[in-house]
């Protein structure tokens, strides 16, 4: 008897998704403004228990090491510019339901391209043809290190995501063996070289970067909203069935994919070494790579909201280390926040798309 | 009811964090007020000369590695012994050795810093070019070999007679495999040490032939094998180096690479360990002996006076034990040999006043022959050529022509596992 009384009880609450009746934009942004104000505050209690600073101050401060120099203004642009280049990348293998992890990788070797053309035939040919291999030689970099996990998820059907993991490591390992070959000096460390990097335009020397992503971002975003080739990307990214009842060939569609992912990436690769740091090392994409895939998803997918979430994250970075070096707090600390701000950034969403529905008393229906 | 209950929990998420954060107002009134207080009483005490200075430290990891551990206490100490303030003394670590580093320096000089610290080699080539856009700042670089070459006037280098201190912990490494001859446990012809290196560079070799003389000076059997694991922290392969090295023969472990790596092979394998960096006695109680270090403090406190005074600061800059820029740790007793604490007083005074020279070219032989003449490459160039010649009076003069190391030689006694 009561077994069959518990079967019975509904529970106090279940979970809806919201589906159709979507709730309208406004209040999505409304509740997302309120969970980035939740965190904040519950970011500021865990700063005053574990540094007994005033949380205020600290707030200030992250906004001042984002933006108060034009010095810091120019390099979150650089940043975002990065940042946003590798989640433009791996936004066409997501939507494809492609797990690509390895856009770390793809980007390293698009850099590794880069400073192998630098270090080799930097000053043997003419300033404007290097710039040409340079371009030439990261973009195929990239994309061939994308291809490989593609080709074999495409014919022998193995998991991408463990794949494409694997060949990050490869291309750190990679870059580690190319470095100790051309650093002549004490710490295995690569000279920057300097005189055979990406122009400047005027004196403005992240302008150039911020220019190309910025061009790569609507590119990206007519591909895929208005190209044939990005509806057959949603298409085999919805249902691999559907595509072939309709006579898509998703093979064909994968590998290509993955070569515009991993292009994209070896730019993101040629931005870094041949725009930025005129060096390499294993560290030079930093975590890029994965943190991508985050802007990525918050975005949705979309390349014009892909440009806020990576604002977002840049921002928390650039202003959390700002913080370590004023308030001489451990870097840990800034994590925490860092990672509090995203969990309930993240979790918000889960707000927006699905609701709770509480147990109706006395009568059924919906609890009015 | 969606409508309302968004908007309820909107409400509710509001109030909430308005709570928080007028509680946390109120506690950090109060923080606030008293910090300043103390503020306050330190800066009326004295009038000081270091009033005006801004010194920016740029570190590539943060307290978790011992090397950058090393700099950020002596940089604390440093701003204690000034009695700089909070404001005076800015410290950025996690700073790649790229881009990132010359960023870092740029925004510490746009914040008002006289002075720009930095403490990895491979942040030198970003040093430079940050020294070039401000002129009126001074670029201080640890480790590095281009400030003499460079022609600038506002970089510089600066290093520390590590040698001596690696020589020092030597004599204490002798020393002990002598008690552990005279006990039976191995004879003379068996003392063998066994050395962790990070690479095969002068700042490596330099100091791992100082170690052997050192310990050949009391122990004069002895020799020494030298295996290279490629990386400056890999716990994982010192702890395999330092376990194929006992494995091979090796009565007593030393290395220069900054993990716990072959300290904590040693203990787990009870062979004694002299270390580097600072002491690991916490974690090896039955087997560390003793550790050198490099104390930054003292040139820390030389570049802010040296700002201060207006005076001009050393393109290299080197100083030894005498001025406490060579530390040595407490010696371990429980792993130590008996007398090891008078040895090495007695060495170290004769370091200190110059009757003894780690590299006296009679201590050591190359090729079984006495070393009479060396060109080291002292001006960095990539082929490695020598350019300076470097042994004279009777000594190989280490750390004279430039603050960085450049002695690389092969001495007899010393056998290198990797080639």
């Amino acid at each position: 008897m009561n077994k069959t009384e518990k079967i019975k009880r509904e529970p106090l609450f279940h979970i809806v998704n919201r589906g159709r009746d979507a709730i309208p934009w406004w209040k999505g942004m409304l509740i997302r403004a309120a969970a980035i104000v939740f965190a904040l505050a519950v970011c500021a209690v865990i700063m005053v228990i574990l540094t007994k600073e005033n949380p205020i101050e600290i707030y200030k401060t992250m906004f001042d090491g984002a933006f108060g120099t034009e010095r810091r203004k120019w390099k979150l642009l650089q940043e975002i510019a990065v940042l946003l280049c590798i989640s433009l990348a791996v936004t066409p293998a997501f939507k494809m339901q492609f797990w690509n992890i390895g856009a770390e990788g793809q980007a390293l070797v698009g850099g590794l391209a880069t400073a192998a053309c630098m270090f080799y035939i930097g000053g043997k040919v003419p300033q404007g043809m290097l710039i040409i291999i340079m371009v030439a030689a990261s973009i195929v970099a990239g994309a061939i290190w994308a291809l490989i996990p593609a080709v074999f998820k495409a014919v022998w059907n193995t998991n991408e995501t463990l794949f494409t993991l694997m060949m990050n490591y490869i291309a750190i390992q990679l870059v580690d063996v190319f470095v100790n070959i051309w650093a002549k000096n004490g710490s295995a460390v690569l000279s920057p070289m300097s005189e055979y990097g990406l122009p400047i335009i005027g004196d403005k020397k992240y302008l150039l970067n911020v220019i190309i992503v910025a061009a790569l971002t609507v590119g990206m975003y007519i591909y895929l909203k208005y190209s044939k080739q990005g509806y057959e990307i949603s298409v085999v990214g919805q249902s691999e069935k559907t595509a072939k009842y309709i006579g898509i060939s998703v093979k064909k569609v994968i590998i290509r994919t993955m070569l515009v992912s991993g292009a994209v990436c070896g730019i993101a690769g040629l931005i870094l070494v041949g725009g930025t740091n005129h060096n390499i090392n294993t560290n030079t994409v930093g975590g890029n790579g994965f943190t991508a895939i985050m802007v990525s998803w918050l975005a949705k997918f979309n390349p014009i909201f892909m440009i806020l979430t990576a604002f977002m994250i840049v921002f928390l970075d650039l202003g959390a280390s700002h913080v370590t070096a004023m308030f001489r707090i451990s870097s840990d600390i800034c994590d925490i926040m860092i990672g509090i701000i995203l969990f309930f950034i993240i979790g918000c969403e889960f707000f927006i798309n699905y609701k709770l529905k509480f147990r109706s008393f006395g009568k059924g229906g919906e609890a009015k | 009811m969606k409508k309302f209950l968004s908007i309820v929990l909107v409400l509710v998420m509001l109030v909430s964090c308005v709570a928080a954060f007028s509680a946390c107002g109120k506690t950090n009134d109060n923080d606030t007020d008293t910090d300043t207080g103390v503020a306050n009483d330190t800066g009326s005490a004295e009038v000081n000369k270091y009033a005006d200075i801004k010194i920016g430290f740029i570190f590539l990891h943060d307290e978790k590695s011992t090397y950058d551990l090393n700099f950020i206490r002596a940089a604390e100490a440093a701003k204690v012994a000034l009695g700089l303030s909070d404001d005076q003394v800015i410290i950025k670590t996690n700073i790649d050795e790229s881009d990132d580093c010359y960023e870092a320096a740029a925004d510490l000089a746009d914040m008002g810093c006289d002075i720009v610290f930095a403490d990895s080699f491979g942040h030198e080539d970003f040093m430079i070019k940050a020294a070039r856009e401000f002129p009126n700042v001074q670029f201080c670089h640890a480790t590095g070999t281009k400030a003499h070459t460079e022609g600038l006037a506002n970089f510089h280098n600066a290093f520390a007679d590590i040698y001596e201190g690696r020589y020092l912990a030597g004599v204490a490494a002798g020393l002990k495999l002598n008690e552990m001859i005279a006990n039976g446990e191995f004879t003379a012809e068996e003392a063998k040490i066994g050395y962790v290196g990070a690479f095969p560079y002068a700042e490596v070799k330099s100091g791992y032939t100082s170690f052997y003389l050192g310990a050949k000076s009391v122990c004069p059997s002895v020799v020494m094998d030298v295996q290279f694991t490629g990386s400056w922290y890999d716990a994982n392969a010192e702890r395999e180096t330092a376990i194929a090295l006992i494995n091979g023969g090796c009565k007593l472990i030393s290395q220069h690479a900054d993990s716990m790596g072959a300290p904590g092979a040693c203990e787990e394998n009870n062979v004694p360990n002299v270390s580097y960096n600072g002491s690991t006695v916490a974690d090896c109680p039955n087997t560390f002996i003793v550790s050198s270090a490099i104390n930054w403090q003292p040139y820390f406190e030389y570049i802010v006076n040296c700002v201060a005074d207006g005076e001009t600061i050393a393109a290299d800059w080197c100083a030894g034990i005498e001025e406490g820029s060579v530390v040595l740790s407490a010696i371990n007793e429980a792993a130590a040999a008996e007398g090891t604490a008078a040895k090495l007083e007695e060495v170290k005074k004769a370091l200190a006043d110059g009757t003894l020279k780690v590299f006296d070219t009679a201590n050591f032989t190359v090729n079984g022959e006495t070393l009479t003449s060396y060109m080291a490459d002292v001006d960095t160039d990539a082929a490695y050529t020598g350019d300076t010649e470097v042994v004279s009076d009777g000594y190989f003069h280490e750390s004279e022509y430039r603050s960085a190391p450049y002695f690389d030689v092969n001495i007899d006694g010393i056998t290198l596992l990797n080639n």
